[in-house]
């Protein structure tokens, strides 16, 4: 799957988490939580929403990689590459 | 027998609200504990249910219209309830339409509401959209009153106010218009807990223990479960503090007319930040009776409706105690107000890592520090103590929860 393509389904899943977010204006290094209002409840939202949306399995421990943007992308991208299907052992 | 369907109590300092939409016409049989309105109130959208098995004979307000709590919205036929509903004594006014799912008023069949011929209640004489667009509106911050300015005298649907919304944005002196509802909060918040200050004696004692015994145990649970169903650890607390509750008396119900009713049934208050700012705290309606499976999905529900802006009122007004937490981002320390007419609310600060003694040495341990702001008119420090330790003590085997 395209870097783009992850890009743009992640940006869905999270402006339907928190719809007040412009995503124009989110950089998408910095962590989302100090860019707007984004809770610890919502963080666990969108850990959820990826991994139901990508079908992968996310271990707890691997939640703060999903802080930002770019490094959940990245993540979500290895995630899909090593064939981390739910069903699979993942990290 | 006739049944009059009024606006209840919204809680403290909340006397008006206006009608949003009708989830039930004319004809229609509505369970107890269904939702029949949405109104919308300085907290969001709330959805009104019904207290009994009855059947709609009347809708009396229209959308639109702005009502006082205890205006009868409604009326509703008792006898009808008993067995197959009859119709006929509404049909003419409705035409019958199948009834929306049992999935309840998270999903309410968006149809169009049933023509109300010279409502009895004030006429709606606001904003008139149409009731999806006046979600809609609410959903992007927009304030009915500033689209009726633009737009007099037309009905406004979803792309109407969508297009606005753009507009509006667009040129920013437009209509957004989300700081209003951000004061109307703060007000609601502002006497609430005014009234608390002046009317409560609060005593406030403090615990911190270690929570060790938590975070392994839900690692260890979690790890085996795919994300939707892992459990978190506030979530641990407020059953723990149901619990307590039902244990200790004197801190699970409301104090009222001069004095302390207990509740035996336990919903637990969560407060929730709004999106935007505010805050609330919606009820987990019989923590202490449910498992922690339950408690997370319902929770998890709660926790997504008030951030996008939709709430029931049962839970929004049931709460018996509330518990508060900052959240991981957080301060170690929280002082709470208690949330009147209840007695008591627990607060918990983040988790941090502390030099403790645990087994006879010195270690680094996870550390909580439990706050509880209590009623004196009810307990004394010594009951709020014992209170605060159960809880810590049903924290220390988080697997019997």
């Amino acid at each position: 799957m395209e870097a783009q393509d992850i890009r743009t389904r992640l940006i869905a899943l999270l402006t339907t988490i928190a719809p007040d977010i412009d995503p124009a204006t989110l950089d998408p290094v910095q962590d989302v939580r100090d860019q707007v209002d984004f809770d610890s409840m919502d963080r666990l939202h969108f850990a959820m929403a990826i991994s139901e949306e990508f079908d992968i399995d996310i271990p707890e421990h691997d939640y703060p990689r999903l802080g930002a943007l770019q490094k959940a992308c990245e993540y979500v991208q290895a995630k899909l590459s090593a064939g981390g299907s739910s069903s699979a052992t993942g990290a | 027998m006739q049944i009059d369907f009024r606006l209840p109590s919204l809680g403290a300092d909340m006397e008006h609200a206006t009608l949003a939409q009708w989830l039930k016409n004319p004809g229609d049989p509505v369970h107890r504990g269904e939702a029949i309105a949405v109104v919308e109130t300085d907290k969001g959208l709330i959805d009104i249910e019904s207290y009994e098995d009855a059947m709609v004979t009347e809708l009396v307000v229209a959308p639109g219209a702005r009502i006082a709590v205890g205006t009868v919205m409604a009326r509703l036929s008792a006898e009808r309830a008993a067995g197959a509903p009859a119709r006929e004594a509404a049909a003419a006014a409705a035409p019958p339409q199948p009834l929306p799912s049992a999935a309840g008023p998270l999903a309410p069949a968006p149809k169009p509401p049933a023509p109300l011929a010279a409502p009895a209640g004030a006429a709606p004489r606001r904003a008139r959209l149409s009731p999806a667009a006046r979600r809609r509106a609410h959903e992007l911050g927009i304030s009915p009153e500033a689209l009726e300015q633009r737009i007099a005298g037309k009905i406004l649907h979803v792309e109407d106010v969508e297009r606005l919304a753009a507009e509006a944005k667009a040129r920013p002196s437009g209509v957004a218009v989300a700081p209003d509802a951000r004061s109307a909060m703060r007000a609601v918040i502002g006497s609430a807990m005014a009234r608390a200050k002046r009317e409560i004696p609060h005593y406030y004692l403090g615990h911190a223990f270690d929570f060790g015994a938590v975070r392994d145990w839900l690692v260890r649970h979690n790890a085996t479960l795919p994300v939707s169903e892992r459990l978190i650890e506030g979530l641990l607390v407020v059953k723990a503090v149901a619990l307590a509750a039902a244990r200790i008396e004197g801190f699970n119900g409301y104090f009222r007319d001069g004095h302390f009713a207990r509740s035996t049934a336990i919903h637990v208050g969560t407060a929730i930040a709004m999106r935007g700012g505010g805050l609330v705290a919606p009820a987990l309606l019989d923590a202490d009776r449910k498992d922690l499976k339950t408690l997370m999905l319902e929770f998890s529900d709660l926790v997504t409706r008030v951030r996008t802006g939709h709430m029931r009122l049962s839970e929004f007004m049931t709460a018996t105690i509330t518990v508060t937490s900052l959240g991981e981002d957080g301060v170690e320390t929280i002082y709470p107000i208690i949330n009147p007419p209840q007695v008591a609310i627990v607060g918990t600060g983040c988790v941090r890592e502390r030099p403790w003694v645990h087994a006879g040495s010195m270690a680094a341990r996870p550390v909580l520090n439990l706050t509880l702001a209590a009623d004196h008119r009810v307990t004394d420090g010594r009951t709020g103590s014992r209170f605060l330790k159960t809880i810590a003590e049903l924290l220390a085997a988080p697997e019997k929860l």
